[in-house]
């Protein structure tokens, strides 16, 4: 899996928050439409694009994009 | 003096679908404590005999049965005696967003949680197989009144399975079959534990339950126990809410 298609995707969940907001070292905690319900949608996404399963513990605990991504591609 | 238990299930057949693990497999166990026959059914055979093996008493039955599949529910009625008592048990969980449900997830879920209770309880009636003053009971689930982040489908289908069970229990009063719902909070099962959830988690959130804990599938027994036994004869209609004191899920 590549990074640059990695965060592509990542930044495909939101509605309201623009793709070049959403960088390798964004944290994205910290955007404004970031919610529990956004975590859901990359669980899924990782599920369908990736075949892997991440953890709502998972996401919780990654502070950037860039964290979440090598977590997700060690698996 | 007389011994008094208006909870005893004796003497009665009881089918229990989804009996091979779970809270359908913790009602098999306390029902034939109670004094029940229990007919089991579920698609599992290994695990199926280990519930039946965990079962008092004698005479009870095990049918390997996949309720999604017309065959196997007909099959499966043939070879029923008659019924003084139903569980529809069986279902499944899913947890898909909104915006990312598909046909398929759909099916995944209303074909064993809805269709299925539906015909098999068709064909049951059919074919004679329910006594009367019988009790049925379904296994729906506070989600139905309870909204959570992709919870929509299995919600749905209990709502749907609930709306079902009270036009039954309209049409069978007549014959003094009773047909109730249960609706659990969160309970102890493999079904809670999902895509993206760890057990930590859940522990963490039983501690907002005012009793402190989610159920365990014993708790959910006791209740199944009152509402087959003699002891709720003057109850239809109703869907019990069983939750430790839960509002929300």
């Amino acid at each position: 899996m590549e990074l640059e298609n990695f965060i592509k995707n990542f930044a495909n969940q939101f509605d309201d928050t623009d793709e070049s907001e959403i960088k390798a070292n964004t944290e994205y905690h910290e955007l404004e439409e970031w919610s529990s319900l956004t975590a859901m949608c990359v669980i899924a996404l990782v599920k369908t694009q990736y075949g892997k399963t991440v953890t709502g513990r998972e996401i919780k605990n990654c502070k950037t994009v860039m964290d979440l991504f090598e977590i997700v591609a060690s698996k | 003096m007389e011994n008094f238990n208006p909870f005893s299930l004796k003497e009665k057949n009881i089918l229990i679908t989804g009996a091979s693990d779970g809270i359908g497999k913790a009602m098999a166990i306390s029902c034939s404590k109670m004094g029940a026959t229990i007919i089991l059914t579920a698609r599992n055979k290994k695990r199926l005999e280990e519930t039946r093996s965990m079962l008092k008493g004698v005479g009870h039955q095990m049918f390997i049965a996949d309720l999604t599949s017309q065959e196997d529910i007909d099959n499966l009625v043939d070879q029923l005696p008659p019924l003084d008592g139903i569980v529809h048990n069986a279902g499944v969980g899913s947890r898909v967003l909104c915006k990312l449900i598909t046909n398929k997830d759909l099916d995944y879920v209303f074909n064993p949680n809805v269709k299925a209770p539906i015909l098999l309880q068709k064909a049951i009636l059919d074919k004679k197989k329910i006594n009367k003053g019988a009790s049925i009971v379904f296994l729906a689930s506070r989600a139905a009144k309870s909204p959570g982040f992709g919870n929509a489908i299995y919600s749905a289908s209990k709502g749907a399975i609930i709306s079902y069970a009270n036009c039954l229990g309209l049409e069978l009063a007549p014959r003094k079959i009773r047909v109730n719902c249960i609706c659990p909070a969160m309970v102890w099962t493999k079904l809670i534990i999902q895509e993206g959830i760890e057990k930590e988690d859940l522990e963490e959130a039983q501690e907002k339950y005012p009793l402190k804990r989610y159920g365990n599938p014993e708790d959910i027994a006791n209740l199944a126990i009152y509402l087959l036994s003699g002891a709720s004869s003057w109850m239809t209609g109703s869907c019990i809410d069983i939750t430790g004191g839960a509002k929300e899920l």
